[in-house]
């Protein structure tokens, strides 16, 4: 491996302060990037990984600190000046033109010139080559927007190559793809890797870091823990250092899949064959008092779907829904909120927060609006509310005046939650309440999870990560293919046999039941 | 002092004070105020009367605009609700009636409401985007005035309604009232019930204020049925101050300075928080630029350019992006001084 | 919605039907034996006060009973609108057109193949920059000779007393704006006559009334007299005069242009002191016209409407019996 020689620095950044209003974002930070390897930033969401890339590729100018790239200080004005000194970025939310074609897009400002301008011609075979040396075969002709993701971010390297960079940052590349497509990736990257070029790579995933990473740097509240060669630093030591406190918290929450539900009466919901044409199969779901029921599949398999119709987010054209053995026609949110339905959907800022209010306004939300824009919550309610919230669930800053775009992800996935629990649902539905947030907050949320549901909340709760769902969940629906391939009860369930039986082949449009 | 420099109407009403500033040494009489008639009289009443039409429009301008929607038949409304309410006056047989003053009023009143929520209902319900929904009426509503009116300037003798605009009580003018009672019933509804908070949801994220519960298809609707009323009760004062329905010259361009005074009080054109006092104090700056031309005495052909010119620059100095930038060049120049010195 | 469709179709069938029996007449008319004039008129459309009693004084003076037969079109303030009337008043082979033209340029083209067709052609109120071997006649008015008859007024009466006087302009730009404006300075140059100051009102009572607060709040009580360049801005001014606890027509003088109706009873009650006519009642000389280059008579290229003027008795005694 290359980590084993001593590789030669490209990128060295030295005491990197960076200061916000009020908030030392980061203080004396050090960062060494070396050519031919695979550099791996770890941190819990907030600890300062996005405010280190962003000085490093120009957004943010940094205070204070030196910033050397192959032996020469430099000084970015401008994303465009990190970019002349060779160091290229790829986003999560790919920053290419999808209304141009791939080859323009891999191309741009280095198209080939002819005699009449631009030689589209060669500008294609071009980068068509620069695709092919990344494995990448597609028409260079189509229109970007026509492509996944994970085929964007491989246009998006390309064209970094192009530019000649010699150091490529990918920010959390693998968040939104699926294993196959991490795995063309993760051979993209070995291979520029070979090639001499220093990797800087941001990801939340542990199994990502292990099978990619020849080297660690770990940051934590702004500050440089260490960096570490991977091989040296055990999962459970890097977590360690990441929050900085021993983790044996998941260990209470396991008990909660095997507690027993008392199934004798009405569910809270029992829906009989909902879906929707072209979007989810015809499935049954029901959810017992105090119950957790963890929606487990591969993205796209039809969970988000699924609770989406649920709560009336999209309109279901099949089925039947009845809230505690009553038929209940939910086909808008506000239905699904007058029967104490609550969701909080994957896409936390698209569909979640409202960024510019505050941290008290978002929490008090879901209540005002099921109160009616009349009946304003009095200050001294309100007040209560948020103080209560901000405490049980340890929302950080503890400030309700933060604006809530200012906070990380999980404590933004807090807020979220307190404001569903401050209308006192019978049922909430969380879909993908741990992605993207630091290994605390996901321990907290999980923890207030199980404990919800043991006071006789009912809860739905989907996760890309099966080890969660079979942690807290006492019963799990399979999805695959957008529909319901089964159910399964916990207590006789590990990762393994779920992994296996979403794998199995399902051919019988019938549910195989195996709930105990 | 750093709470007030950074307060978000700081800037706002730098620029307000530094027009009045700039208008007083070229002419001095113009905070002068005297009375006359046991009414008080000068330049600056004459603002606070003549700004309360525009100080109406740009109210409802403002919530429509916090919903990330945008209203251009606010100047086509006011000709509506001035020819329909001089129509009714001008056909009654007693003009001087308080009784039918208030049917004229009120009927105005109403077609502006009818008015703004069929704009609310293009854009709520069947979802044309704003600027092409209110894009209709703005075009189609003077010709309706034009119908109401018959093509002539409709002119009126009626006491009660020439006091709407023209009267004045304990010495001030009854249009800074309705002024007064418009800011305050706006804020009231704003901010004592949760509507205002609702409607910055909606415009901020209206997919995440969906899926929390809030009726984002109303507060819409009701936005636009607001700006109505307001922008028919600001053709009502327009009128009154003229005493005459002029159907191709009422509220016209008004719609351009309502968002400019909404743009100018910091509320974003992109939706979302909304400033009542930031929108008062940008109307009193646009009304004070008005007079500004005339105190300074610009020829008209250059008074267009002129303006444009200081509302750029309010606009750049309220810039939080160029204040950092003049604040970074000052801090680059500033260590400079000592190594000369050296 | 179908519903809706199908009766917007029907109603459109229906006006194309009518529009369609009333060329056939109109055609008829001209063709048949009977001794009608059939006259096409293109108006600009109905945008004002002055444009709406211009249009009445055409209609009137082409009558039947005057001799003629009249084919009406107004352009809604569209030239290819105007255009195409033209074309079909050509195609319809009437023995005259007129046109009120909204904009200068472009007539080359339509007014050659009204000759070609040897259709007289005789344009009013505003002009065109085709040639004028064109068209037969020009009737309209001189925006320049209105302001000097102003500005005469006020160095009749006010010259060697020193007076200050404000204007208030029209829309900046404005043809009618730029040449009162030079007519009146021609008129009081060489007097003591003070202009104070000078701004847009933008011919409308809402601008007139603004401009003027200003003006007063800007110099007391230095102002005599006031020009506006019509009436309706002077009309706005009146209450800001007021206003200012000053009596219009004695603390301020003032003198407009047009003579609406409004205006006119101003000055009949004593607030306005002298109104210089801005006549809308072409319609006579036009049918003079008309008659006369139809019987192959040569006219005038260029015929100028002598606008009135009123003093305040002229007016009390005019008002009764004007027509507009």
């Amino acid at each position: 491996m290359a980590a084993d020689t001593e590789a030669r620095p490209i990128a060295q950044m030295r005491g990197i302060t960076i200061e916000f209003p009020g908030v030392k974002a980061l203080d004396g930070v050090d960062l060494t990037l070396r050519g031919g390897e695979v550099h791996t930033l770890m941190g819990e969401n907030g600890a300062g990984k996005s405010t280190l890339i962003k000085a490093l590729t120009g957004v943010y100018p940094i205070d204070a600190g030196t910033i050397v790239v192959e032996g020469t200080p430099r000084t970015f004005r401008g994303t465009s000046d990190a970019q002349a000194a060779g160091i290229s970025t790829v986003y999560q939310e790919v920053n290419l033109c999808t209304n141009l074609s791939v080859g323009e897009n891999v191309m741009l400002g280095h198209e080939v010139r002819g005699p009449f301008g631009i030689d589209w011609k060669s500008t294609h075979r071009e980068a068509e080559r620069h695709l092919e040396g990344l494995g990448v075969r597609i028409d260079t002709r189509s229109l970007l927007a026509a492509h996944s993701i994970a085929v964007q971010q491989l246009v998006a390297i390309s064209r970094a190559m192009v530019t000649d960079s010699r150091v490529l940052v990918l920010d959390e590349p693998t968040s939104s793809l699926d294993r196959g497509e991490v795995d063309q990736l993760f051979g993209v990257i070995r291979g520029l890797r070979d090639r001499g070029v220093a990797i800087l790579f941001v990801t939340h995933f542990l199994d990502q870091v292990y099978e990619i990473s020849d080297r660690l740097t770990v940051l934590r509240n702004g500050a440089l823990v260490g960096e570490y060669p991977v091989a040296e630093l055990p999962r459970a030591e890097l977590i360690a250092k990441m929050i900085g406190r021993e983790l044996d918290e998941f260990a209470a929450i396991s008990r909660s899949a095997d507690r027993e539900i008392d199934r004798g009466g009405d569910p809270v919901i029992r829906a009989t064959g909902i879906g929707r044409r072209g979007v989810l199969e015809p499935a049954d779901v029901e959810v017992y008092d105090g119950e957790v029921v963890g929606i487990a599949g591969l993205l796209g398999s039809g969970r988000t779907e699924l609770v989406r119709l649920l709560y009336g987010a999209d309109r279901a054209d099949a089925g039947r829904v009845e809230v505690r053995g009553r038929p209940a026609r939910i086909t808008n949110p506000r239905h699904a909120i007058d029967r104490r339905i609550a969701f909080s959907s994957e896409d936390r800022r698209a569909e979640g927060i409202v960024g510019d209010l505050t941290v008290a306004e978002n929490i008090v939300l879901g209540i005002q609006a099921k109160r009616g824009a009349l009946r304003k919550l009095r200050k001294a309610e309100q007040d209560a509310i948020v103080e209560e919230y901000i405490q049980a669930l340890g929302v950080r800053p503890a400030n309700p005046n933060a604006l809530i775009r200012n906070l990380s992800g999980g404590n933004q996935q807090k807020v979220l939650l307190a404001r569903w629990l401050a209308t006192a649902p019978q049922l909430i539905i969380l879909d993908e309440p741990t992605r993207g947030i630091d290994v605390g907050a996901k321990a907290d949320i999980q923890r207030k999870v199980a404990e919800l549901s043991e006071q006789g909340l009912g809860v739905v709760f989907i996760s890309s990560e099966l080890e969660e769902v079979v942690r807290i969940a006492q019963r799990i629906v399979v999805m695959r293919d957008r529909r319901k391939i089964g159910e399964l009860t916990s207590h006789d369930t590990d990762v393994d046999d779920l992994v296996a039986f979403i794998a199995e082949e399902h051919d019988t449009q019938e549910s195989p039941e195996s709930v105990a | 002092m750093k709470k007030i420099l950074r307060h978000r109407m700081f800037w706002p009403v730098i620029a307000l004070l530094a027009l009045i500033v700039l208008n007083t040494i070229a002419r001095p009489s113009f905070i002068s105020i005297t009375v006359q008639n046991g009414q008080l009289y000068g330049a600056l009443i004459d603002i606070l009367r003549n700004s309360a039409p525009l100080m109406l429009v740009s109210l409802g301008m403002m919530i429509v605009i916090a919903t990330r929607g945008i209203d251009l038949s606010v100047g086509a409304i006011m000709a509506v609700s001035g020819a329909v309410a001089l129509t009714i006056i001008a056909d009654s047989p007693s003009p001087d009636d308080l009784g039918t003053v208030l049917v004229a009023i009120l009927v105005g009143v109403l077609v502006s409401l009818l008015l703004g929520i069929w704009n609310g209902f293009l854009v709520a319900v069947v979802g044309v985007q704003p600027i092409i929904a209110t894009l209709v009426l703005m075009l189609a509503g003077r010709g309706v005035a034009l119908l109401i009116t018959g093509g002539f300037i409709t002119t009126i003798n009626s006491a009660p309604y020439k006091f709407m605009a023209q009267g004045y009580v304990i010495g001030l003018p009854f249009a800074f009232f309705v002024s007064i009672a418009a800011i305050v019933i706006v804020a009231l509804i704003e901010r004592r019930t949760a509507l205002g908070v609702l409607t910055e949801a909606v415009g901020i994220n209206p997919e995440a204020s969906r899926l929390a519960g809030v009726r984002a298809r109303g507060i819409i609707w009701g936005a636009y049925a607001a700006s109505g009323v307001l922008a028919g009760f600001a053709g009502i004062l327009y009128t009154s101050n003229i005493m005459a329905a002029d159907a191709n010259a009422a509220g016209l361009y008004i719609e351009l300075y309502a968002i400019l005074a909404v743009v100018l009080g910091g509320t974003s054109l992109a939706g979302g928080k909304f400033t009542v006092a930031g929108t008062v104090v940008g109307v009193f700056t646009i009304e004070t630029l008005r007079s500004t031309i005339l105190f300074l005495g610009v020829p008209s052909a250059v008074a267009p350019l002129f303006l444009a010119i200081v509302v750029v620059i309010v606009v750049l100095v309220q810039s939080q992006r160029l204040r950092g930038a003049v604040a970074k060049l000052a801090q680059a120049l500033r260590p400079k001084k000592p190594e000369v010195a050296r | 919605m179908k519903k809706i469709l199908a009766g917007v179709a029907l109603a459109g069938a229906v006006a194309l039907a009518m529009t369609g029996c009333a060329s056939d007449g109109g055609s008829g008319g001209g063709g048949g034996g009977d001794d009608l004039i059939t006259v096409g008129f293109a108006q600009t459309g109905s945008e004002s006060g002055w444009r709406s009693a211009n249009t009445e004084s055409l209609k009137t003076a082409l009558s039947e009973e005057n001799g003629f037969k009249l084919v009406f079109n107004a352009a809604d303030n569209k030239q290819e609108a105007q255009i195409a009337a033209v074309r079909s008043f050509i195609n319809q082979g009437v023995d005259a057109i007129v046109i009120a033209p909204i904009t200068v340029d472009g007539w080359d083209d339509v007014l050659t193949e009204a000759k070609d067709a040897g259709i007289p052609v005789i344009l009013e109120d505003r002009t065109v920059s085709a040639s004028d071997d064109l068209y037969a006649s020009w009737v309209g008015l001189d925006f320049e000779k209105e302001g000097e008859t102003a500005g005469t007024w006020v160095k009749d009466n006010f010259d060697g007393q020193a007076q200050n006087l404000v204007v208030l302009e029209g829309t900046t730009g404005s043809s009618a704006a730029l040449d009162r404006a030079t007519g009146f300075d021609k008129a009081i140059e060489g007097t003591d006559i003070n202009v104070l100051d000078s701004q847009t009102g933008d011919f409308t009572r809402d601008g007139g009334k603004k401009v003027m607060e200003g003006f007063l709040q800007k110099y007391g009580n230095q102002i005599n007299i006031l020009f506006a360049h019509n009436d309706d801005m002077g009309l706005g001014a009146l209450d800001a005069i007021t206003a200012a606890g000053l009596v219009p027509g004695q603390d301020i003088k003032i003198v407009t242009i047009d003579a609406v109706h409004d205006g006119m009873q101003a000055l009949a009650d004593g607030k306005f002191n002298y109104i210089v006519e801005c006549n809308p009642l072409l319609g006579e000389k036009v049918a003079d016209l008309v008659k006369k280059v139809v019987a192959g008579d040569s006219v005038e290229k260029r015929e100028i409407v002598p606008d009135q003027s009123f003093d305040q008795d002229q007016a009390k005694e005019a008002l009764p019996t004007r027509p507009y």
